[in-house]
């Protein structure tokens, strides 16, 4: 029998794994976040902190292994995405023991330095239980009443904890714990898993009027039912970022889903109207709107819970750190209440400036890039919703948030990803960014190549 | 510390923060302006442009031209060389085609012994030789329809 060796590789190039590039991109991560504590040191006493090694060493130590875990169990992964969060991670870390030092109440470095390897720890956990994502859309439903659970879960009596007027705290024994920012991921999950199912009536049903498809109003179901969701959540818990957040994400796929644009204006209209019907009924909700419109208000200013004052001096910081900032070290970070968690991108903006803040944003815009990227190049419904979902979802949060501190839109309670202080916000994003991993591996990796060269192989025959 | 210092260490780390943005940027050019190399990375242009770099004269019987018969891309013509043709949604094939049905590296066909054999690269709705689906690599007879999708092509001499 003639062998038939086939046909020499196709003219396509392949992904490749790129190590080598991430390990130098992680190594200059982490030398620029050593760099940046040096320079907090030099900037408020003249002397390179003794913390650098000890916080830079402990950064490179918890990143390698991390960097190990998915060269082991996803080694065809994004090459970026883990660079880019240990440069943000790192920053945070900065900033934070640098108004630590300052004296805010609050902040710690220490803190933060132990939530982020716990934070490696569940990334690699996931990466290592997690063989392959689908198995998430087996779970649809499950992690959509987790999702339900865990948003409702800060309003029961025993164990909900109310802080600076907002209900989203658990309380068991000493730990506090926001269960809306795991909440997001499992309800995006659900999402995907739901619209995968249904993407087609959502798509295809309805009629033309004017230049917009209309779905049809039984269709509405789905958007009716998470709207209702995130205005509870918003009246109830007084927690408008989270509510601006879910119901953005859920727009955003059922756009993603059905390439439908009537869905997106659908969306805001509902969204707009529930919030400007929300804002007539509830104070909390109104007292926003007013101190946005109005920060200078002296009024507004000096009202005890919900004024101005922590906006007015974020945008005071950035004013006074201008194009190219005050120094690291040098701003005056103090003035500005909670700058360690809500507020740190006014701190940034103070201390690097718009360049620096630019920056910044470059960083988020490329992970959110690495994981449209990956949605794109997924070979799976599921898996392309997940990761645009996921996606958008911190992109989403990051814009509500930056938004918010710039007076772009009402400020609404949502941290930073990675560069706020606070533990739940970074395990949860350490999670999504293992999830991307794990789906960027699945996307990025090679199909199995059939098998060619039948001709060469041997029949033994006894 | 003197301010000057100051100012310089300030500046030297913004420079920094970019250059670690841009050296990002640099690891994934690829994906916005498609590999350095290959300068035929852009193989769409070949229908157009006659293949100046036919090597020999093909034997009798042997096909010359992929016509595409069916499909959005009717009409479309490919002068075979000795390269292997890709087929699918995948920017980089030699035929690209814009079709739901299609995978993105849906088939390729190669010359060997004087024959082109089309072989489906895993491709989730199937490549059809004919009538029949294709599940190894095998040789295309000329004038014999090949469905990918909504598109039908064949060998011509």
């Amino acid at each position: 029998m003639t062998t038939a060796p086939v046909a020499e590789a196709p003219a396509v190039p392949m992904t490749a794994k790129r190590r080598g590039a991430q390990l130098i991109m992680l190594a200059f991560a982490i030398v620029v976040v050593m760099g940046a504590y040096a320079s907090v040191g030099l900037g408020i006493d003249g002397q390179i902190p003794s913390g650098t090694f000890t916080y830079g060493l402990g950064l490179a130590v918890l990143m390698f292994a991390a960097y190990g875990v998915l060269a082991k169990w996803a080694p065809w992964a994004d090459p970026l995405l883990l660079p880019l969060v240990t440069l943000l991670n790192g920053i945070g870390l900065v900033f934070i023991y640098r108004i630590e030092q300052t004296g805010q109440a609050g902040a710690s470095a220490t803190n933060q330095l132990m939530w982020t390897a716990l934070g490696v720890v569940m990334f690699s956990a996931t990466l290592i239980v997690l063989k392959d994502h689908r198995t998430l859309q087996r779970l649809t439903y499950t992690m959509g009443a987790l999702g339900l659970l865990l948003l409702i879960m800060p309003l029961l009596p025993v164990i909900g904890e109310d802080v600076n007027g907002a209900n989203i705290w658990i309380k068991i024994g000493p730990l506090t714990y926001q269960p809306a920012e795991m909440a997001k991921m499992a309800l995006v999950i659900f999402f995907a898993g739901y619209l995968v199912a249904k993407r087609d009536v959502l798509a295809l049903a309805g009629r033309r009027l004017f230049f917009i498809d209309l779905p049809r109003v039984r269709d509405l179901g789905p958007v009716l039912i998470t709207w209702g969701l995130s205005l509870g959540v918003l009246v109830l818990q007084k927690d408008l970022g989270s509510s601006l957040l879910v119901f953005g994400t859920f727009i955003a796929m059922l756009y993603i889903a059905t390439q439908r644009t009537s869905w997106v204006l659908i969306g805001v209209l509902l969204f707009v109207g529930g919030a400007v019907l929300a804002g007539q009924l509830f104070g909390h909700v109104q007292d926003r709107f007013e101190v946005w419109l109005d920060p200078g208000n002296p009024e507004f200013y000096s009202r005890e819970l919900g004024g101005s004052e922590q906006l007015m001096q974020g945008l005071f910081a950035m004013g006074s750190g201008g194009i190219l900032g005050t120094g690291l070290g040098q701003g005056f970070p103090r003035e500005i209440p909670l700058s360690f968690s809500d507020f740190i991108i006014a701190v940034v903006g103070e201390e690097l400036g718009l360049t620096g803040l630019m920056a910044i944003l470059m960083v988020y815009a490329l992970i959110v890039e690495r994981g449209l990227r990956t949605a794109l190049a997924a070979r799976d419904p599921f898996t392309k919703l997940l990761a645009g979902g996921l996606s958008f979802l911190l992109a989403w949060q990051v814009f509500i948030i930056v938004g918010g501190v710039t007076r772009l839109i009402p400020l609404t309670g949502l941290v930073t990803p990675f560069l706020s202080a606070g533990g739940s916000a970074l395990l949860t994003n350490w999670i999504l960014i293992a999830l991307l991993v794990r789906m960027s591996d699945a996307a990025r990796r090679p199909p199995p190549q059939a098998i060619q060269n039948e001709g060469l192989t041997q029949v033994f025959t006894r | 510390m003197s301010e000057l210092a100051l100012l310089l260490i300030r500046l030297a780390f913004l420079a920094v923060l970019w250059f670690f943005v841009i050296a990002a940027v640099g690891v994934i050019r690829t994906d916005l302006f498609g590999p350095r190399t290959a300068p035929s990375a852009n193989p769409r242009k070949l229908p157009t442009k006659p293949a100046k770099n036919i090597p020999a004269k093909p034997k009798r019987g042997e096909p010359r031209q992929m016509v595409v018969t069916g499909g959005p891309l009717q009409g479309t013509i490919i002068n075979l060389t000795e390269q292997p043709i890709t087929i699918g949604r995948a920017t980089d094939s030699t035929l690209v085609l814009s079709d739901d049905y299609a995978s993105s590296r849906h088939a390729q066909l190669f010359p060997q012994d004087g024959q082109w054999i089309v072989e489906d690269l895993g491709s989730t709705n199937g490549t059809y030789l004919d009538r029949s689906k294709v599940t190894r690599p095998t040789p295309v007879p000329l004038g014999t329809p090949i469905r990918i999708g909504k598109t039908v092509i064949e060998l011509r001499k």
